[in-house]
């Protein structure tokens, strides 16, 4: 695929000077798939990120399938754009969505920022707002298990986990990212938060009530992780290369 | 039929396809949609085992003896569902609809059982066009793909009235096997296609008709459970669950049969190839193979038997379809009764036959 090409301006101001690719890939990390919760680069979908001399970045993106859903494609894209035209010295940004059914159509909506009824229009009717908080509340309950599940193979059950705040919990990478998920959504995240809360209400949980949530977390977590199972071996069937960025799982 | 260690297995493939995705069956002007969606399913043939893969050419376009000798000769089938998916904006005679589908069945004797469609956007000619296939290929069943694009719409959902309208009419032709296929793309696209919940609606409010949802609901396999495990007439259409996870994602495989085998139950769970996807045969051996790891993480999931294998195989579609099964590939201990007897309270048919 294409090389990253990293460019500067030689004697531009500080903080003016495009940023190089590196720079423009780690602020695409930052952009997830909202069905699987993962960054597109890991994911495989950037194909291409470049910079001109100038500060116009270009890039890419690729999905497992042609008919991969619009309406979650549409906010990766417009979510890259967002990412790489917050960047200092970047002057003009271009996101491509490459071989897909509906590319034509959020191409063209992202470039001229007229979200996503207007880019569908007469297909949609409205934005993508509650979409996406919808699979931020499974991104924590999946999160949920993922924290949950460690402490409960060290013999803390159900009623126990229902007594704890996010601070008792040790911390690790996954505690932080289901913090970050719960703030994003407006969920109480402090320290001082239960560790399980329903995620359409930010109540506690408590008795008969704890089981069934932990169940449901878990099943979650399985869902998205075959989910991705299943796209990662999608797009390498498609393409035959590693994205930048990519993971293997 | 299939034997392993003494034990026989009915094989129902419950969904399988005869198509023709060449380019001379795509129309004009949508050639990039019929060329994306092959593309799309071949991706998925590429989840099997390498050995099974096909050049995208023979894919496309399959002959009736490459799918008798793959399903029934070397697949070890004994009835095989045929689900129809029309498509017919972007091929020409349909991708694969129950005309062409019976046709070539009809050689074959016993062999098939010939599920149509329907789409509620078609209005009265559209039940008028069931009316006569039911008639005229006796369907029992029917495939619904909820995101087939049909002038100017993107693709419908079975709570819409006129899809109710529909299922009236299943009810009094007795097309009792409803497979929901969900799609990409509906109306409005802001919302999320793959969602259930209308199935929810729909199985609650049609109690005579049995709902398979076809690969288990993905990529929504946690709500397809949360909904299935409380509706007694939904069940599990294992298509893509097997052929896309067993090889390609083992350990996702065992977790995702475990959260069916939880949820679900091994009552309600319907083997189906989705050949040409992939071919029965390796699924087939692999399925009676295959045992839950012992693996820390998988240890609060139901184990499954062999009589569970033989439910999941064929006995649970023979039922659902009023297919005869022979004495000897009836369960011998009867099985366990599942949620689906207790709260329908159904008699245990097959526990006595085989005994």
């Amino acid at each position: 695929m294409t090389n990253p090409v990293t460019a500067g301006s030689p004697g531009a101001p500080p903080g003016e000077s495009p940023p190089g690719a590196a720079r423009v890939l780690t602020a695409l990390d930052a952009v997830r798939d909202p069905e699987l919760d993962e960054p597109i680069t890991s994911l495989g979908f950037v194909s291409s990120c470049t910079v001109s001399g100038d500060g116009d970045a270009q890039v890419r993106l690729r999905l497992p399938t042609y008919f991969c859903a619009p309406n979650f494609a549409f906010l990766m894209v417009a979510d890259a754009y967002d990412a790489v035209s917050a960047l200092p010295g970047v002057r003009m940004t271009e996101v491509v969505l490459e071989d897909h059914f509906a590319s034509d159509a959020i191409n063209g909506g992202v470039a001229a920022r007229a979200g996503f009824a207007r880019s569908f229009d007469g297909e949609a009717v409205g934005e993508l707002h509650e979409l996406r908080a919808d699979f931020l509340r499974k991104a924590v309950m999946a999160g949920t298990d993922i924290v949950c599940r460690p402490l409960a193979g060290a013999g803390t059950g159900p009623s126990e986990l229902a007594t704890l705040t996010l601070d008792q919990v040790p911390p690790s990478p996954a505690l932080e990212r289901l913090r970050q998920r719960r703030a994003e959504l407006g969920l109480p995240a402090g320290d001082d938060a239960p560790l399980l809360i329903d995620p359409a209400t930010g109540a506690p949980l408590a008795g008969d009530a704890v089981p069934l949530h932990l169940r449901r977390a878990h099943t979650t977590r399985v869902s998205i992780e075959a989910n991705a199972g299943i796209c990662r071996g999608m797009l390498r069937h498609r393409y035959g290369t590693s994205g930048l960025g990519e993971e293997e799982q | 039929m299939y034997e392993k260690n003494g034990e026989k297995y009915f094989v129902v493939d419950g969904h399988l396809h005869y198509w023709n995705a060449a380019p001379d069956n795509w129309v004009p002007g949508a050639e990039q949609y019929a060329k994306g969606w092959i593309e799309c399913f071949h991706a998925y043939q590429g989840l099997g085992p390498p050995a099974t893969h096909w050049p995208i050419e023979h894919f496309q376009k399959y002959s009736e003896d490459d799918l008798m000798k793959d399903v029934f000769e070397d697949g070890y089938v004994d009835v095989a569902i045929f689900q129809p998916t029309y498509l017919k904006e972007w091929y020409k005679e349909g991708f694969n609809t129950t005309e062409r589908n019976a046709l070539m069945g009809e050689k074959h004797p016993g062999k098939f059982i010939y599920n149509t469609r329907w789409d509620p956007r078609d209005g009265d000619a559209g039940i008028e066009e069931l009316r006569k296939n039911v008639d005229r290929f006796g369907s029992k069943g029917c495939k619904l793909y909820s995101a087939e694009w049909n002038a100017g719409s993107r693709g419908w959902k079975l709570t819409d009235p006129a899809a109710y309208r529909y299922l009236e009419e299943c009810q009094r032709l007795g097309v009792k096997n409803i497979h929901v296929h969900k799609g990409p793309t509906i109306w409005p696209l802001d919302k999320d296609a793959f969602d259930v919940s209308d199935v929810d609606h729909a199985a609650t409010d049609f109690q005579d008709l049995n709902f398979i949802v076809e690969h288990v609901g993905l990529p929504r396999i946690e709500d397809f459970c949360f909904m299935a495990t409380q509706e007694p007439n939904v069940y599990a259409g294992l298509a893509v669950v097997i052929g896309g996870l067993m090889h390609a994602r083992p350990k996702f495989f065992a977790k995702v049969m475990g959260e069916l085998l939880f949820w679900v139950g091994e009552d309600k769970m319907l083997f189906g190839s989705d050949y040409a996807i992939w071919e029965p045969k390796w699924q087939v051996e692999g399925f009676v193979d295959w045992e839950m790891p012992d693996d820390a993480s998988l240890t609060d999931y139901p184990r499954m038997n062999t009589d569970s294998k033989k439910k999941i195989m064929g006995l649970n579609a023979a039922k659902l379809y009023d297919i005869e099964v022979p004495a000897e590939y009836q369960l011998k201990h009867g099985g366990t009764p599942g949620a689906h007897e207790v709260f329908a309270g159904e008699p245990e048919e097959h526990a006595a036959s085989g005994a």
